[in-house]
């Protein structure tokens, strides 16, 4: 009871409710009893949190209530139009982007279709084989000697002297001696002959062209040659990403050349699904040439570039090996018994390795081809 | 212009008194305002409603502090705390963008924003208190110190005999929420001591 008693007079005191003479008594017992003077201290403190406390929630209760009220008479809304703005300023970065990118879409389809229609197709695209550079007199003078020589000698080391009329790039899909290139590079031909880095030249004869693929399958035949019992590379069956790094080893000239790049698009000239495009220097010459990426597995193999363009450059999807020698073992009557004993690997040895190694290891297996 | 301004003060006195009416008034003058803010920077309607109500609070605990001025109209206060209470809550939940869209500062309220937070604290603090402390000492309590009700009342809602066993419950019920309260309160104060130091 005592102290409720000293509760009551304190809050009383507090409140400023004591007439005067009992405030003066109050304030002098405060003076002298430090204990009842903490706890008008403390007092005053909890009854200033109290009234804060029901202040503000005296406050929230009518924010609440004149919020649900102003949203039920319509006052104020989750109008739509700031919801549009804010999609609009949300994505008006990713519009713009996507407007100018169809715009620009737009712009060079029909440049394009505007460019290629009236022409053939070939006249955008040109094949990448090399027309060697012997003077076209000496060529027609040797061409009489021609049918001669190879009836008096039948060695290889004769064919260098007989000016090939294309050259190109070709790479061992077989260590026993199976080469892939272009069939462009082989087109017309009448024999080939295939020269390595080391400038040995061995004979070869061409065993099978797919125009449709523009792939050819030779085979070395000459005695020369020592067969390899694994090849570095692998021929990968799948079509490879965009944006991958490749490399590319080929002869643009007498000398191989290391070319890098990486995959531009998924498709060819055209929207051809059988080759992919990249963008790599390539020459004539290139034409046949292993595409690579990085973990020496050839994905491709160069073919055509786009004469308008630079560093458009399109390769054939390494898969239509595979595709066109399963065709040809299907078909009885392309059918060609050497095809029997074509293994192409498909595992990669040099996986890891630096690119100069890389390059090492596979450029004994990259070939000049030339065609007579 | 001396208008608004005459205006201005009449709100603000009235938001000081906690009347209805002039809460009402900024309310219905100033939500949209906030509410493009918080939308326009992935809030949602939700959002929206709690930044204002809170912004309304500083404001509210401004008018009530005994030094209270206010530089700049009611729009630009409410819509620099709203900006300051949004991008922090962005911030906490890990969204923060380098700007919101279409909000630069217009005043500083950093010390606004500082005494709010403190009070804050405290608001949470009694409201855990008094969450505590059950029933009947809970309505006992507010009856008798929120809504300031006679203890003459309070006895006859709560059915003691007389005024004065209410007021022995009443105590009873003081004596436990001032516990509670000031051992948290003492440790919170005692932080905030030791983080300004």
């Amino acid at each position: 009871m005592q102290e409720t008693i000293m509760l009551d007079t304190i809050e009383r005191y507090i409140r400023g409710e004591m007439l005067p003479e009992e405030r003066v008594f109050f304030e002098q017992l405060r003076k002298s009893n430090p204990d009842v003077d903490q706890m008008v201290v403390e007092h005053t403190i909890f009854l200033n949190q109290m009234n804060k406390y029901g202040e503000r929630r005296t406050l929230k209760n009518s924010l609440e209530e004149i919020h649900n009220k102003l949203f039920e008479s319509g006052a104020i809304k989750a109008s739509e139009g700031v919801k549009v703005v804010r999609l609009w300023k949300k994505y008006k970065r990713v519009i713009a982007v996507a407007a100018s990118i169809a715009g620009l879409t737009a712009l060079s389809i029909s440049g394009l279709l505007s460019h290629i229609s009236p022409k053939a197709d070939n006249k955008s695209v040109e094949q990448l084989s090399r027309k060697v550079s012997i003077l076209e007199i000496q060529q027609k003078n040797l061409n009489k000697t021609l049918a001669q020589k190879i009836d008096e000698d039948k060695s290889p080391k004769v064919i260098p002297e007989i000016a090939a009329k294309l050259g190109g790039t070709g790479f061992l899909i077989d260590g026993k001696g199976w080469i892939i290139t272009n069939a462009h590079v082989v087109e017309n031909a009448n024999s080939v002959s295939v020269q390595n880095n080391k400038g040995q030249e061995f004979s070869a004869r061409i065993v099978y062209v797919d125009h449709l693929s523009d792939l050819a399958f030779l085979k070395i035949t000459d005695d020369n040659f020592k067969p390899y019992y694994t090849l570095p590379y692998g021929i990968s069956k799948s079509s490879g990403d965009l944006g991958e790094q490749l490399f590319t080893l080929g002869y643009p000239r007498d000398e191989i050349v290391y070319g890098e790049g990486y995959m531009s698009a998924k498709t060819g000239f055209a929207g051809d699904t059988l080759a992919c495009q990249i963008a790599v220097a390539a020459n004539p010459g290139n034409s046949g040439g292993p595409v690579l990426n990085k973990n020496g597995e050839v994905i491709g193999i160069l073919s055509t570039r786009q004469v308008q363009a630079q560093g458009v450059v399109f390769a054939i999807k390494s898969k239509n090996i595979f595709r066109t020698v399963e065709s040809i073992r299907s078909d009885s009557s392309k059918m060609d018994s050497t095809f029997n004993n074509l293994k192409i690997p498909t595992n990669s040895s040099i996986k890891g390795m630096d690119r100069i190694q890389q390059i090492k290891k596979i450029e004994d297996c990259i070939f000049i081809v030339k065609s007579y | 212009m001396a208008w608004t301004e005459n205006n201005e003060r009449i709100l603000l006195e009235g938001l000081a008194q906690n009347k209805r009416e002039a809460i009402e008034t900024i309310y219905n003058q100033h939500y949209k305002m906030v509410q493009t803010l918080v939308l326009n920077n992935s809030g949602t309607i939700e959002d929206a409603k709690d930044i204002f109500q809170e912004a309304i609070i500083v404001l509210f605990e401004k008018t009530r502090s005994g030094t209270f001025v206010l530089n700049c109209l009611i729009k630009t206060y409410v819509y620099s705390v709203s900006r300051r209470l949004w991008l922090k809550r962005l911030q906490q939940q890990q969204k923060f963008g380098p700007e919101l869209n279409g909000a630069e500062d217009a005043i500083s309220v950093d010390e606004d924003l500082e005494v709010h937070e403190q009070r804050n604290a405290e608001f949470l603090l009694m409201e855990k208190a008094m969450a505590g402390l059950g029933e009947p000492c809970k309505s006992l309590l507010e009856y008798y110190y929120l809504q300031k009700k006679s203890m003459v009342e309070i006895a006859a809602d709560f059915g003691y005999t007389n005024a004065d066993n209410a007021k022995n419950q009443k105590y009873k019920c003081l004596m436990r929420l001032k516990k509670i309260f000031f051992d948290q309160y003492t440790n919170t104060r005692s932080d905030a001591r030791n983080h300004n130091a």
